[in-house]
């Protein structure tokens, strides 16, 4: 049986298209477990601020995530509650730090400063993080099996159509930022 | 003075490295303090004078006569004019029109080494090998300068992370400006005889301003026209005229 020609170019594109937008993706990323289980509401509604946890230093380095000391100091027992007990058990007690998956990390050749993003206010956290500080729960750490990076900085979908602002942080992102304000950037600002 | 072909005019800054000859031993303690600094990885086992990775050669010049010769720290020269810009097929090397840094991006990079070719000072280092570092070095690699693949090129960029934290360190202040003081290469921090200095050469006031104008300074290979911002110094008009306008060969 001789098919016409567009019928049969359509037999192979689709089948062609669909393995490269449904099934690639699947086999490029990768998702791992957070290995603790986090509530920042739990914390902020007890009153405590961001800055309380991700703090600029006065040198002007980002502290990044809380050291595990920081949470000894409400968390030095275990109690009723699976997630603290696992903290208290594995962390608190032998003194280690927890392997937080960071979504938003970027590759090591990138020098991303917090301080002149945010101090004064500048920018909220939530126009590059989305509404990850009112979290109940940690999300879904995926990364790209080829580079080791976080999809966070590709952003959720492939053809990155219907993205909110926050989704997604590559290199013309940040770029396109820094032009709306007018700032024309070096290499060497954002590289290292 | 050059003023660079890829701005306008001349960048807001103009951070400018003095060596003094006069003072320089040749001890190779700012070669040292360079690697340790920019996670340069210790020599591969193959590795010869040419294919090792160095990003502050420490290079002696003999003297004409039978004088004492003279040692010549040669980091990248930081040109205003940089011939390595215009040959990069990838753009992996940009003059940043803020500092006057020379920057090389070695992501970027695709290792044709076209610059390594272009550069009349031989400043650069080709990754032959996949870096390493034995086990109980890697703690002490810096968080802040990335490591570089095999297969790319790369070069001195004036310790460009101490100018980012200085930077961060200003904004979290509320300042525009950084304070100078925040900002200085690991070479310059390490060398014990003073022979290295380090600052703003826009500032008008401000030391490195008044020595690049000082009769004893000069340039390495001046007639090129290159515009060079490591300036050398030295009490004798012959070491003055002799690199100046021979500069120096590799090896
Ligand atoms: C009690 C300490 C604490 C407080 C207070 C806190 N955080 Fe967190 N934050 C954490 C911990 C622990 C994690 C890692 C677990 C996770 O991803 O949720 C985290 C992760 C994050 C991340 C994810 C970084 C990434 O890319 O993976 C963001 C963004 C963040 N916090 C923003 C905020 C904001 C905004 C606030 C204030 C509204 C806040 N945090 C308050 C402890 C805290
Ligand atoms: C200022 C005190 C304080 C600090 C510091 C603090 N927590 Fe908490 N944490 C709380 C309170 C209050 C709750 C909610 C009440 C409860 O369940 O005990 C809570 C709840 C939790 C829970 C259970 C959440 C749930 O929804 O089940 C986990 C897990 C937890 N914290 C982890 C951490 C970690 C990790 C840190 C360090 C980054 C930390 N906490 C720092 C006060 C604190
Ligand atoms: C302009 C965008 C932007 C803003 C605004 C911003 N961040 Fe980030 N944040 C980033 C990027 C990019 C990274 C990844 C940095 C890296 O990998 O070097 C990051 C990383 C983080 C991390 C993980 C840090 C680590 O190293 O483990 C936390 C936590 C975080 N941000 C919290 C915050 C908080 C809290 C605020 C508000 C005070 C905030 N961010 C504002 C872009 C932003
Ligand atoms: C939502 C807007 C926005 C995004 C996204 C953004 N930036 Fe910025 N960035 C700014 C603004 C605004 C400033 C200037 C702050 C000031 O006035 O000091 C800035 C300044 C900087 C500086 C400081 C330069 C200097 O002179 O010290 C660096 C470095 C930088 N951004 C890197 C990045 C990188 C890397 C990313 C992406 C991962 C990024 N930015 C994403 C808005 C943004
Ligand atoms: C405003 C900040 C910013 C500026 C300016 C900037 N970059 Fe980037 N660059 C990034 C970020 C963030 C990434 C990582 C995310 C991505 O891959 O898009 C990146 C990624 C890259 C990559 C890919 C590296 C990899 O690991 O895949 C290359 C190559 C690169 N940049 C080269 C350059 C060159 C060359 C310049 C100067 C002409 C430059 N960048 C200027 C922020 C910047």
């Amino acid at each position: 049986m001789k098919l016409p020609a567009p019928v049969s170019f359509a037999v192979g594109l689709v089948p062609a298209l669909a393995a490269g937008w449904l099934l690639f993706p699947r086999l490029l990323y990768r998702t791992e477990a957070q290995p603790l289980p986090f509530n920042h509401k739990a914390h902020t509604e007890g009153g405590m601020g961001c800055a309380d946890c991700h703090a600029v230093a006065e040198n002007g380095r980002f502290a990044g995530l809380p050291a595990t000391e920081a949470c000894a100091g409400c968390h030095a027992e275990k109690g009723d509650n699976a997630g603290i007990n696992a903290l208290v058990a594995s962390y608190v007690e032998p003194g280690r730090e927890v392997p937080w998956l960071v979504h938003a990390r970027q590759p090591d050749n990138v020098y991303f400063p917090h301080a002149p993003h945010v101090t004064g206010d500048k920018l909220a956290c939530a126009r590059c993080h989305g509404p990850h500080g009112e979290s109940t729960a940690t999300k879904a750490y995926v990364v790209n099996r080829l580079s080791g990076y976080s999809r966070d900085i590709w952003g959720p979908s492939i053809a990155r159509v219907g993205r909110k602002e926050w989704q997604g942080m590559k290199m013309s992102d940040c770029i396109q930022c820094h032009r709306a304000g007018g700032r024309e950037s070096a290499c060497l600002d954002c590289h290292k | 003075m050059h003023t660079s072909k890829h701005t306008t005019s001349l960048p807001a800054h103009r951070y400018t490295l003095v060596v003094d000859l006069d003072r320089c031993t040749g001890c190779g303690a700012c070669g040292t303090a360079c690697a340790v600094e920019n996670n340069i990885p210790p020599a591969a086992e193959k590795a010869t004078e040419r294919t090792g990775t160095v990003w502050m050669r420490v290079h002696e010049a003999a003297a004409a006569g039978d004088g004492p010769s003279t040692f010549v720290p040669i980091p990248c020269q930081q040109c205003d004019n940089p011939p390595c810009v215009d040959v990069c097929p990838q753009r992996a090397i940009e003059y940043d029109p803020r500092t006057g840094i020379v920057a090389q991006i070695p992501v970027r990079c695709l290792g044709c080494r076209y610059c390594m070719v272009a550069c009349p000072y031989h400043t650069r280092s080709f990754n032959w090998w996949t870096p390493e570092w034995p086990e109980g070095m890697k703690a002490t690699l810096n968080p802040d300068v990335s490591i570089r693949t095999r297969g790319v090129v790369e070069k001195c960029n004036f310790c460009v992370q101490r100018l980012q934290a200085a930077r961060a360190k200003a904004s979290a202040a509320g300042q525009a400006e950084i304070d100078p003081a925040d900002y200085v290469p690991a070479c310059v921090e390490a060398c014990p005889s003073r022979a290295l200095s380090f600052g703003d050469a826009a500032d008008e006031k401000g030391e490195v301003a008044r020595l690049a104008k000082d009769p004893e300074s000069f340039r390495l290979l001046a007639g090129l026209g290159t515009g060079p911002k490591v300036l050398y110094r030295s009490s004798d008009p012959a070491v003055r005229e002799r690199l100046s306008r021979t500069g120096v060969t590799r090896g």
